[in-house]
């Protein structure tokens, strides 16, 4: 049965762990930001040997497992490369790559609305591509898709508990240290079972003020 | 390990994993259809205990992730109830339930997107609600829900590895036994996720075979 003695003894674990979690996903979230940037700008390229990389590691990452990735890169930093990053940094890296290849696709809808004019006009001042998309297309391109990123930053928080299998002390991993080492696992796993419920709760909320403001600027 | 060259020699043990991945991810795609069309459709209920139902379920397993919950339901559950079940039924149980209660969100916004004057005219004809689903609704509706469900399978699919972490060997704990006594990580988790990355195809196929079998007959636009 539920013991609050153990609520209380669990928790100091449960909130530190609750901090590496979120640096993990704040560090996750702006590689994911820029690196899906990155694909999307590359995928629109005429070259095809720029564009057709960026297809392929979007497509690829997407359709394979974030533990199986995660596995790939811990291992093949210890038995290949011999040391490497500590665990927190390759789960950040991880976890950043993976959902670039999601915000890829959301950055691409943001470009594809805008209209043709607006390139050919930059064309027409004789701007770089640079310029482009610094001055003209982002501007325009990213406030209303604002909110869809909003959404992958909510999926990788709830991914984000993977780290747990590469070590890295987080809060499912403090979780069930303690519940290894006491024998009792429903306290510790029902609280991050229920902070990550309110924690997401709170983020959809935010997601969806988001949408109404951004919705509001862009109409 | 067999006589075949390297990396291939690894791939009798791998796939000795693939007959439970794909177990599990089946098994879970049927537990997610299930729940995503029982609550999907309970969302848009007139009850509104049915309605609240649907909420509740769609939060708690969509909110919590898929592995803590997978962890709740095998570790705590016990603790608190009693039940116990083996780690493969808890993962195809869990894995799709949370693809579930995404999967009812697809479906509401499939039922919302008929229009009104269907509901209308099949009350005018004196259908049931269930004659209503059956036959005026829901042919209209699936075609929506096709694309989005592929996409979830695939979710559903990546989610089966997590079922290595409560003890069931699948293709990723197999890969993790032969990571343990080999330490050729590069190829075995290199061929994981090709591996990964083939059955993710098959998928895809399968869901357009699914779009392409389902739009035939319509005639008006983009399919809905």
């Amino acid at each position: 049965m539920w013991k609050w003695d153990v609520v209380w003894q669990v928790m100091p674990d449960i909130l530190s762990g609750l901090v590496v979690t979120l640096e993990a996903v704040a560090g996750g979230m702006v590689l994911a930001l820029l690196l899906g940037l990155l694909w999307a700008v590359m995928r629109r390229s005429k070259m095809s040997y720029i564009s057709w990389p960026a297809w392929a590691i979007v497509e690829f990452v997407r359709s394979t497992p974030l533990l199986v990735q995660l596995f790939f890169v811990y291992y093949v930093m210890i038995d290949v490369v011999g040391r490497g990053f500590s665990p927190l940094m390759t789960g950040i890296l991880v976890l950043g790559v993976h959902y670039s290849c999601y915000t890829a696709e959301v950055y691409r809808a943001g470009l594809d609305g805008i209209a043709r004019g607006q390139w050919n006009a930059a064309k027409a001042l004789n701007l770089t591509p640079y310029q482009t998309y610094r001055y003209v297309i982002l501007p325009q391109a990213i406030p209303p898709i604002l909110p869809n990123l909003g959404n992958y930053l909510i999926a990788m928080l709830k991914e984000a508990p993977l780290l747990s299998t590469i070590t890295v002390l987080e809060i499912l991993n403090e979780a069930k240290i303690f519940g290894n080492e006491h024998y009792r696992y429903l306290e510790p796993l029902t609280i991050v079972g229920v902070l990550f419920i309110v924690l997401s709760l709170l983020a959809g909320l935010s997601v969806e003020w988001l949408r109404k403001r951004t919705a509001a600027m862009t109409s | 390990m067999s006589n075949l060259p390297p990396p291939l020699d690894l791939l009798p043990f791998l796939l000795e994993g693939l007959s439970i991945t794909v177990v599990i991810t089946v098994g879970g795609c049927a537990v997610a259809i299930v729940l995503s069309v029982l609550f999907g459709v309970w969302s848009k209920s007139t009850d509104p205990i049915l309605r609240w139902l649907s909420a509740i379920y769609i939060t708690l397993f969509r909110g919590a992730s898929a592995l803590i919950l997978l962890y709740w339901f095998y570790f705590a559950m016990p603790e608190l109830t009693n039940i116990r079940l083996d780690a493969i039924t808890t993962g195809i149980l869990v894995l799709g339930a949370n693809v579930g209660a995404y999967g009812a969100e697809v479906v509401r916004a499939s039922l919302e997107s008929v229009p009104k004057g269907q509901y209308q005219a099949a009350a005018a004809l004196n259908l049931s609600r269930w004659q209503t689903m059956r036959h005026i609704i829901f042919p209209q509706a699936i075609l929506s829900m096709i694309p989005p469900f592929g996409n979830l399978m695939i979710e559903l699919l990546k989610g089966t590895a997590l079922v290595s972490t409560i003890t069931v060997a699948d293709l990723t704990l197999q890969g993790k036994f032969l990571r343990d006594d080999t330490h050729r990580s590069f190829e075995i988790f290199g061929l994981l996720l090709v591996i990964y990355f083939l059955l993710s195809m098959t998928i895809t196929a399968i869901f357009r075979l699914l779009e392409h079998r389902y739009s035939r007959g319509r005639d008006y636009g983009g399919g809905n």
